[in-house]
């Protein structure tokens, strides 16, 4: 079992504000891991700077990646090494289509071109797989798109790039009951032993569809508990506020 | 001249120039002289020449308007030349076309264009349209399209009858100077009920030092016709000042429909003043494409006058400043009758200092009911230094009129660049694609080359922008 993605006490601030304070996790070929925790507690934080988004400064630790520190590496680099975020928030790109978006960032990740032909066969496999129609790759990039497109959008995108390392940062949240299933059916489909997949979410019912082999909680900008699938059902069913009590008595 | 062509072409990508073979080149600068010779050598009715003498003397009372750039003020009216012809007669197919300017046409692409989609070229070579050519079916169908010189030589009653109509020679500063001096330029006149199915096109050069180009151009659309005109030009850079001066003037009758579309990317030390107005009469519908790239200053504010009610106006605007330059452009729409309606929409991009402007006039007569206007301005700046700036004036004497009126100034956008390279492009390609995605929605207005060109000079323009 190789090691995929290693996170070593990692610290992070925007501005002023630390956010990240000392995050470790490892992440191997073939894991499923999920992070849960209350709202801003720095989650998305935690993805944007696994991803490189200049906005959020690097204060401690390292982050590294297929045996390498992608620290110093810029997001287009460290997307092209394999790593993927699927946004909470994707950011319209009005006036761009996604096919031509979607061509150029395949160009990009594999650093040669891809022969119109194949690419457009894996298009449209892909989007058959997400169950979204032909017009959609000639819309612009997340411009208009209702919540649930944009995700649907997102998981298009890392169905097309086939990442090494996937970083889902709330995909489910704005899915419909049968888009969720359609969508957690692909991503078990892209799933396969060299990958690793990082879900954050706030809700048990994404992982009843893809199901992680470890859970993680992060409060306060730290891992304050990890275990296995049974720690997602606890707080569901426990909430957080008694979850954050019992740490606090423990 | 004694720059080195590989220097100039090394600084600016279209700028191969020919040695001036020019047949005849007027003396620098203006006066009734110049006027009169211009005028002889075109062997001109006596009604053009007064025309032109009356012009003359309305430019030298006439002022550059209060709101104008300063930089107006650096031209120098003595420092130009007034005429160039560059071959004695107008070329009616591609071989007769004298050898040096057809390597400059070759390196512009026009024959393979020509194959692949024009219709007509009247290419405009210095002063002159040297090459010509019209479909056959475009004959046959009666349609006129032709150098402006040649049209008043063959269809002088149908010329005097429109010429100088729409943009009379006392209009503004500029349009006097272009009615004293004009030469070359396109005629076009479509019967009632034609429809010109592919697009006129035209490129124009400018390619003597100094020598200013005062194209004039007349567009007819008789009753229920409809024509779609092309114009885009690249020039070569010269080491002082040129001053591009047009006038174009359309007239589009009882619900005929005219788009004039104009790709320009003048070389930075190209001053662009240019007057184009368009009346639409009633049901018609007058649509400008005016893109922008290049030049030092560019001033030029397409306007459509809706004189009949159902007349409809479009103006889709796309300004590009990079460093020095300033794009001065907008657009100007006149409601002078009921149930008219418009739409204004300018894009501009300012990167490196660059500098554009947005100057719009939206009138409304007083009686005029039923009236609706949309105009959006959206500006994009790709770094602090440069900037935009917004003048929207609106006179509507009139209470039944519905107007949406929206200004956007954005700066690039450090989340859609993170976005993008975070699926693998870089940053220049990421900044890249959000330009294009921007100006997409005049891109896609375009004729495809025009399209294609289009994007590679604003990705031209853009290289070095970031990073
Ligand atoms: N650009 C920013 N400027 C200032 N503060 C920020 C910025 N981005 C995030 N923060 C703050 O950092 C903290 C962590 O935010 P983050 O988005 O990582 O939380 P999260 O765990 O993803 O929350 P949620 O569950 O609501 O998505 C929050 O207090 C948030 O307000
Ligand atoms: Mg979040």
């Amino acid at each position: 079992m190789s090691t995929l993605l290693e996170i070593r006490d990692l610290r992070a601030k925007i501005g002023e504000k630390e956010i990240l304070k000392g995050v470790n996790l490892v992440i191997n070929a073939g894991e499923i891991h999920a992070i849960m925790g209350p709202n801003g507690s720095g989650k998305s934080t935690l993805a944007n700077v696994l991803m490189g988004n200049p906005a959020y400064e690097v204060t401690g630790g390292d982050i590294v990646f297929k045996g390498e520190s992608v620290l110093e590496m810029s997001p287009d680099e460290r997307a092209r090494k394999g790593l993927f975020l699927a946004f909470q928030y994707p950011v319209p790109i009005p006036g761009v289509t996604l096919v031509n978006f979607l061509r150029q960032a395949v160009n990009a990740v594999r650093g040669e071109e891809v022969p119109i032909r194949e690419f457009r066969e894996k298009l449209f496999s892909k989007m058959e797989l997400l169950k979204v129609d032909q017009d959609f790759a000639r819309r612009y990039v997340n411009d208009g798109f209702s919540g649930g497109e944009k995700k649907r959008a997102e998981m298009l995108q890392m169905a097309v790039l086939e990442p090494a390392m996937a970083i889902l940062d709330e995909t489910d949240s704005g899915l419909d009951i049968d888009a969720l299933r359609t969508v957690a059916d692909a991503v078990n489909k892209l799933m396969n032993p060299n990958m690793g997949l990082l879900l954050i979410t706030h809700y048990q019912r994404l992982l009843n569809h893809i199901r992680p082999q470890f859970v993680h909680v992060l409060v306060d900008g730290r891992i304050a508990r990890s275990g296995g699938p049974e720690l997602a059902e606890y707080l569901e069913a426990r909430g957080y506020d008694e979850f954050l009590a019992e740490l606090a008595r423990a | 001249m004694t720059t080195a062509p590989e220097a100039i072409v090394g600084e600016y990508k279209w700028g191969f120039y020919d040695p001036e073979e020019a047949l005849f080149k007027a003396n620098k600068g203006l006066s009734r002289e110049i006027v009169n010779v211009i005028s002889d050598m075109k062997g001109e009715p006596q009604w053009m020449r007064e025309f032109r003498l009356r012009a003359l003397e309305i430019f030298w009372q006439k002022q550059d308007p209060p709101w104008g750039s300063p930089q107006l003020k650096e031209i120098d009216f003595d420092d130009i030349h007034y005429y160039v012809k560059a071959t004695d007669r107008d070329e009616r197919s591609w071989d007769d076309v004298p050898e040096y300017i057809r390597r400059t046409f070759d390196r512009l692409g026009i024959p393979e264009a020509e194959r692949k989609y024009l219709a007509g070229v009247g290419a405009q070579y210095d002063s002159e349209v040297v090459y010509h050519n019209i479909r056959e079916d475009l004959e046959k169908q009666g349609v006129i399209f032709l150098g402006t010189d040649q049209a008043l030589k063959e269809h002088e009653d149908i010329f005097k009858e429109y010429f100088g109509t729409v943009v009379p020679p006392g209009d503004n500063r500029y349009a006097a100077l272009n009615s004293a001096v004009w030469s070359g330029g396109s005629f076009i006149y479509v019967p009632k009920g034609v429809k010109v199915e592919i697009p006129l096109q035209a490129y124009f050069r400018i390619n003597t030092q100094n020598m200013g180009q005062f194209e004039r151009t007349l567009i007819i659309a008789d009753e229920g016709s409809q024509v779609h005109y092309v114009e885009g030009c690249t020039a070569p850079i010269y080491r002082s000042d040129s001053l591009h001066s047009a006038v174009v003037e359309i007239i589009v009758k009882r619900g005929a429909r005219v788009r004039y579309t104009t790709i320009q990317n003048w070389s930075n030390n190209v001053y662009n003043l240019v007057t184009k107005r368009a009346v639409a009469y009633q049901d018609a519908v007058m649509e400008w494409v005016d893109g922008n790239l290049g030049s030092k200053l560019t001033m030029k504010y397409p306007s459509v006058y809706l004189m009949e009610p159902g007349a409809h106006g479009e103006i889709l605007s796309l300004a590009f400043a990079g460093k020095g330059q300033h794009q001065d452009a907008g657009g100007k729409i006149v409601h002078a009758a009921s149930n008219t309606t418009s739409t204004i929409i300018s894009k501009s991009l300012s990167k490196d200092g660059g500098r554009t402007s947005y100057r719009g006039l939206l009138k409304v007569y007083e009686g005029c009911e039923n009236v609706k206007s949309t105009v959006r301005c959206d500006a994009l700046l790709l770094d602090e230094e440069s900037r935009s700036d917004t003048y929207p004036t609106m006179e509507i004497d009139a209470p039944d009129v519905h107007i949406q009126h929206e200004a956007y100034v954005s700066k690039l956008g450090e989340d859609q660049l993170f976005y993008l390279m975070s699926r693998g492009l870089s940053e220049e390609a990421a900044a890249k694609m959000i330009v294009n995605g921007f100006v997409e929605p005049i891109v896609k207005e375009l004729p495809m080359e025009y399209a294609v060109e289009l994007n590679r000079l604003i990705e031209l323009q853009m290289e070095g922008a970031v990073g």
